[in-house]
């Protein structure tokens, strides 16, 4: 069973966001990038299901700042290769990364064939989801999103969907095939930075270069701006008794009482 | 890896599990009589599976990968208890611990999850809570005393104030740190801190068994640090401390390094004709173990207690060498929830009921971890009214507005 994973980078909201000058995109400046939390979901599924059925993990993601760290990390936690597409921004539009991705997918010699292609179902700058279902129709293999737990027999992959009110669903799906996944079965292990290290010293990341691609437009972003503050909480301080005199004063005062 | 300062003929002199023997302190572990007083004074002897003394039985037969895979030493603290009080003067906590624990870390078959979390925050963001290294030095703008940041003055100091985590971004580190610059101020003493660029010193990973973390934070702060000029640090951290005075040292570390209760008692001479006004408080004092049992300042900050006029000392049954820790050390600080699903009681709350039992109102600690972890503990118990907890330093900026 072989498994390609797809990563891509996210603007990290530990730090506070900022929009550009443009009004349309991020300020840049001051942005650090993460890797999505999902795609990270999608390395460990993918590495659950080689300890459980052996095969390869390769990993494809765009270049970004500390990306190397976090390929050698996933390496150091037994994926078997990376490759990171090279010459382009590190903050992508997801249909740009979807160009990228495919394009790199079909022209790349020993990415495919594999068994499945894993993906996060979504990211916090592309909450629809439009990564992993365009690439299944690229390569014209079935997609299943939202998923939480895969299992592989022969040619077949089982997959838990997980929907709204706790609701789940089992499918069964062809392979290969494109899975975005929402959550792996377990959280994403940890690997000691002693293991990091070392996978720096014993392997390699491969590059390549990015094709020219055409964005076909897709969504256009009109406008980005930060949420307006409407209103305020107001601490009410006092004695139970002084607060209840309040509440009732407030209540009176908007026509409630 | 950790480094012994003993000169081995190969190996690059680093001390392994295998070349023990052959470091003089390594070899003092085989002489290892079983006499138990390790697991006995354990505060978690009967959750460790493999006490010190078992460790050493295990390595002796050979049998030491059964210790590697069981997680039982993720019970320990690293408090120095079972190193203080080993007839043998075994150096337990210092050489055999870390050793074995960075293996049983490696092992894990998985990292309890507030403990990943913690661990990958601070290799990302260089604090466990996971905030913005740009927001480390924010606390500054709430400070009444003005606090420079070095690379902003652009200058010498005497004083280089190493902040760390807890204390930068914890509301009640802040208090702490308010409480610091307060003092140094009344001392006259030029300071400054390294603000956002500081980064954890990383003492607790390195206890924990994640030495790959540790040595990626001292490369950090060892660059940071050898681009300013300073007479001296001085960290309310005792982690950090301890990390400045014992292990720091491998990567270059030369500087003068003091805790803040030692440093400030050093100065109680001249802060004594300071601290005029009268607190009418029985304060009771937590000995922390990287402080206590590893470096030795007892008296330091009792002297300071009871410099403050109206403060009443009283000591808890387990003081001074025969403190209990307040789990939070080696990790345990972001194991809390792990301990509970295993059953075992939290040690900070063990700790609060002897500080309560005490008679005292103010429980006084050294360290910042401690803060949280006692008034978090009182607050279990109930006993949040009656007894709160100050740092040694709050209690005598508190004394200085007199």
């Amino acid at each position: 069973m072989n498994i390609l994973v797809l990563m891509k980078v996210v603007p990290d909201v530990v730090e506070e966001l900022e929009v550009g000058s443009d009004g349309k995109s991020l300020d840049t400046s001051f942005l650090r990038t993460i890797i999505n939390e999902r795609d990270d979901h999608a390395l460990e599924q993918a590495l659950l299901l080689k300890d459980k059925h052996g095969g390869k993990v390769t990993l494809l993601t765009l270049d970004a700042p500390d990306i190397d760290d976090v390929l050698f990390t996933a390496l150091a936690k037994g994926a078997d290769r990376a490759v990171k597409i090279c010459g382009v921004e590190s903050v992508q539009s997801t249909q740009t990364a979807v160009r990228l991705f495919g394009d790199v997918i079909a022209k790349t010699e020993g990415l495919l064939p594999v068994d499945l292609i894993l993906t996060g179902v979504s990211a916090i700058d592309d909450l629809d989801g439009l990564m992993a279902a365009p690439i299944a129709q690229q390569l014209g293999w079935p997609y299943s999103g939202v998923v939480t737990q895969v299992t592989l027999a022969d040619k077949t992959a089982t997959v838990v969907k997980e929907f709204a009110g706790g609701v789940r669903g089992e499918y069964e799906v062809p392979t290969p095939a494109v899975l975005g996944i929402q959550a792996a079965e377990k959280p994403p292990r940890y690997v000691p930075v002693a293991k990091v290290r070392a996978a720096m010293k014993s392997q390699t990341i491969e590059t390549v270069d990015a094709p020219a691609v055409e964005a076909a437009a897709m969504v256009e972003v009109q406008q980005m701006a930060k949420p307006q503050v409407t209103g305020h909480a107001e601490m009410l301080e006092g004695s139970p008794e002084e607060v209840a005199e309040k509440i009732c004063e407030l209540l009176a005062k908007r026509g409630l009482l | 890896m950790s480094t012994a300062t003993a000169s081995a003929d190969n190996d690059n002199g680093v001390m392994t599990l295998e070349n023990l023997a052959k470091f003089p302190e390594g070899q003092k572990v085989f002489s290892c009589m079983q006499c138990g007083t390790c697991a006995a004074t354990c505060p978690y002897g009967d959750d460790l599976v493999f006490p010190p003394r078992a460790i050493i039985t295990m390595l002796e037969a050979g049998l030491i990968e059964e210790v590697f895979t069981n997680p039982g030493l993720l019970n320990c603290v690293t408090c120095y208890a079972c190193m203080a009080k080993c007839p043998r003067g075994i150096k337990l906590t210092e050489v055999l611990l870390p050793l074995v624990k960075e293996q049983v870390f490696t092992h894990l078959k998985e990292v309890p999850a507030e403990l990943q979390k913690a661990l990958e925050n601070t290799m990302r963001y260089g604090n466990p809570m996971g905030e913005s290294p740009r927001k480390r030095a924010l606390w500054v703008k709430s400070s009444p005393v003005p606090v420079p940041v070095i690379s902003e003055i652009k200058r010498a100091v005497d004083v280089l104030w190493f902040v760390e985590c807890y204390p930068s971004y914890h509301p009640r580190g802040n208090d702490n740190n308010i409480a610091t610059a307060k003092l140094f101020k009344a001392l006259g003493i030029d300071f400054a801190i390294l603000g956002n660029e500081e980064k954890c010193a990383g003492e607790c990973a390195r206890l924990l068994g994640e030495t790959g973390l540790f040595e990626m934070l001292t490369d950090s702060n060892m660059k940071l640090l050898r681009k300013y000029k300073f007479n001296r640090i001085v960290t309310g951290g005792a982690h950090a401390y301890d990390a400045f005075k014992h292990k720091y040292p491998a990567a270059g570390f030369d500087f003068e390094a003091h805790h803040t209760t030692p440093f400030f008692a050093q100065h109680l001479a001249q802060l004594k004709p300071k601290l005029t006004k009268k607190l009418d408080y029985t304060v009771t004092y937590h000995d922390a173990c990287a402080l206590g049992r590893h470096n030795g300042f007892y008296e330091e900050p009792r002297a300071l207690l009871q410099a403050i006029p109206g403060v009443k000392l009283v000591e808890m049954t387990h003081s001074g060498v025969n403190s209990i820790c307040c789990g939070g050390g080696g990790g345990g600080m972001w194991l809390d929830t792990y301990y509970a699903a295993k059953g075992c009681e939290r040690l900070s709350e063990r700790r609060v009921k002897e500080a309560l039992d005490t008679g005292a109102n103010v429980l006084a600690v050294s360290c910042p971890y401690e803060i949280s972890r006692f008034e978090d503990a009182l607050k279990v118990q109930g006993a949040e009214k009656r007894m709160v907890v100050r740092d040694v330093v709050e209690l005598l900026a508190e004394a200085l507005e007199g």
